[in-house]
């Protein structure tokens, strides 16, 4: 039996959050948190959380599992179960809506903020916009974030100025626009990020890159914007 | 854009340059300074007041002491804005650290141009 402790909060019926614990009979298999979280709900069909996916794609199911952001799907308990115990908490710094689902507004304000799409003033050719093989490779490592949160909510900068601080996972998507060859808005994309905030809030303690599910490096990311405002500015 | 006032240099990058600046030359002041007391055997006034005596020492004094206050304006600038929320009482905070280290810097100047 596995012992799974996992947050709740009903703000319809509880006046506080409460940690519930679970007896999960896992019958020996090393199953994935979200099979787990599955079994409780089989228990409590109470229990709230997202998922869609369920193969690590989709983005859904970030959470805070024993201490550390992943994606519940592709996370094997044999990766974070210690003594025998599971605690499950929603992502942390995110308000919460109920049980383990947070309200994912201010991550969304903060990716809509750094215009997340190409910016082209030139005429449109007849079929597409041409890359080369080495000016596509920028974008390695960049476009593949599927919008999880693990990343911003794991990184306290963004906790204390959700508000202010884009967020590794937002700058991650600003480097993406600022790197790709058929975006034209450069100059004015970099003078957004030009305050105290929206970027230089990141003192590079990579909690970003301790936690992203997608193995990418926001730290990096943030590291190539900061070389391209120096080299705007200076 | 985030707007504000009371940071350093109205600008992110210029407060993150002038951060980084300031502490490569507080940390040679501060090898400089560790030299000096390794290699001094015997440290008296004299020896104490003699080293502040050269102009080229009291620029790199200056220099330092003004990287001090530069760095520490920011690096508290950046704590008050992380962890003090009422904006009385953050702005109040802000307004002491500024003033105290313009104290410091006019009072350092006194030290090294005065007796």
């Amino acid at each position: 039996m596995l012992q799974v402790n996992v947050y709740r909060y009903n703000p319809e019926t509880d006046s506080a959050p409460y940690m519930q614990e679970f007896q999960v009979d896992t019958k020996g298999r090393d199953l994935m948190v979200l099979d787990v979280l599955h079994l409780i709900k089989e228990q409590d069909n109470a229990f709230a959380y997202r998922r869609s996916c369920r193969e690590g794609v989709c983005g859904s199911d970030g959470m805070n599992m024993n201490g550390k952001n992943g994606l519940a799907c592709v996370t094997a308990l044999s990766e974070v179960v210690e003594d025998g115990k599971l605690i499950v908490r929603p992502l942390p710094g995110l308000p919460v809506i109920r049980d383990l689902v947070v309200d994912m507004s201010l991550f969304y304000k903060q990716y809509e903020r750094i215009q997340p799409y190409l910016l082209n003033d030139t005429p449109a050719p007849a079929i597409e916009r041409l890359q080369s093989p080495e000016e596509r490779d920028k974008l390695d490592g960049l476009y593949e974030c599927i919008l999880c949160a693990c990343c911003s909510t794991s990184c306290p900068s963004f906790w204390w100025n959700p508000d202010k601080f884009v967020g590794p996972s937002g700058l991650l998507q600003a480097y993406r626009f600022l790197a790709d060859s058929r975006d034209t808005a450069t100059r004015e994309r970099l003078a957004q990020l030009d305050d105290p905030f929206s970027v230089f809030r990141c003192r590079g303690i990579m909690n970003c890159v301790n936690a992203c599910p997608k193995g990418l490096n926001p730290t990096r990311a943030i590291g190539h914007i900061r070389d391209m405002l120096l080299h705007n500015a200076t | 854009m985030v707007t504000n006032i009371t940071n350093f240099g109205r600008s992110g990058l210029s407060d993150w340059l002038m951060q980084r600046a300031s502490a490569v030359v507080l940390a040679l002041y501060t090898l400089y300074m560790v030299g000096f007391f390794l290699t001094t055997s015997h440290l008296d006034y004299a020896t104490w007041s003699g080293l502040f005596q050269g102009t080229g020492m009291r620029i790199f004094s200056l220099l330092a002491l003004i990287s001090l206050a530069a760095h520490a304006w920011i690096g508290l600038w950046t704590v008050s804005t992380d962890y003090i929320k009422p904006t009385g009482i953050r702005l109040g905070f802000q307004v002491v650290v500024i003033l105290a280290m313009f104290a410091y810097l006019v009072w350092g100047v006194q030290v090294l141009w005065g007796a």
